[in-house]
């Protein structure tokens, strides 16, 4: 079993939440309080990066579902990256490309962010 | 005609078990010929189903059990998944809506939707004491 973890890193002043693993119903908690502390400290860009993770469930998305709008009301955004195509192919499936940044790498990402500054 | 192969595993309701049945059938789809897109489609399709069963028939109760059973055969992958929770009911289930559920701050109900999307065939069955949810993903 590929177990889920999550590392944190900025780049360039942006702050990165790198997943790896399986991101489900039981992992995705630990998603939930990594976004949470970003979110207490006010930081607000963050860059999220899939390279990683090989496996999503809806209940990994429902995380970014119940946060984006916290994030967005403090000015920031969350901007995801990365994705392998199956992973991808859920968000796709869900509707997720036309209301959050799916960004190839973390350079578009912050091109992205710079852009709307 | 070759018989059916089946498969059965019992698992009692807690999040814990969901990379448990993910593997589970992921390696007999695989032993039995399913592409890799087929069995993506089929992991994430009976861990949405395995989710819904944990919240809302169980609501995490991990002394609860469920079952998964498994059937292959020379055109199709049958998996039902039954529990002995709260029933659930499909005429209330509404596609969901992303973009009002993110500014009500709602999360889950997208299962069903992914299930729907991912396998061939979606069938639910309550009689009262047992809720039974089939679904059939075909080879072809």
């Amino acid at each position: 079993m590929k177990s889920f973890r999550i590392e944190r890193r900025t780049n360039t002043g942006y702050e990165v939440i790198d997943l790896h693993g399986e991101l489900d119903a039981h992992t995705a908690s630990q998603l939930e309080e990594t976004l949470q502390q970003l979110i207490n400290n006010k930081k607000a860009n963050i860059i999220v990066n899939f390279q990683k993770l090989d496996y999503i469930a809806s209940a990994g998305l429902g995380v970014f579902m119940a946060y984006i709008e916290d994030v967005r009301s403090i000015g920031g955004d969350i901007k995801l990256t990365n994705m392998n195509s199956k992973v991808y192919n859920v968000f796709d499936l869900l509707g997720f490309p036309t209301l959050y940044d799916i960004l190839d790498d973390e350079e578009k990402a912050i091109k992205k962010f710079l852009k709307e500054k | 005609m070759k018989r059916a192969a089946t498969y059965h595993k019992k698992l009692s309701a807690s999040t814990e078990n969901l990379s448990r049945v993910r593997n589970f059938v992921s390696s007999q789809a695989k032993k039995h010929g399913f592409t890799e897109d087929q069995i993506n489609d089929i992991r994430l399709a009976v861990d949405e189903a395995c989710t819904n069963v944990i919240k809302h028939a169980y609501s995490y109760d991990d002394t609860k059990q469920f079952n998964v059973d498994l059937e292959f055969d020379s055109t199709a992958l049958s998996i039902e998944i039954t529990d002995f929770g709260i029933g659930f009911n499909p005429s209330k289930y509404e596609v969901p809506n992303l973009q009002r559920r993110i500014k009500q701050k709602k999360r889950g109900g997208m299962g069903i939707f992914l299930i729907q999307n991912l396998m061939d065939e979606l069938t639910y069955d309550s009689d009262g004491d047992k809720n039974v949810i089939k679904m059939i993903k075909y080879r072809n």
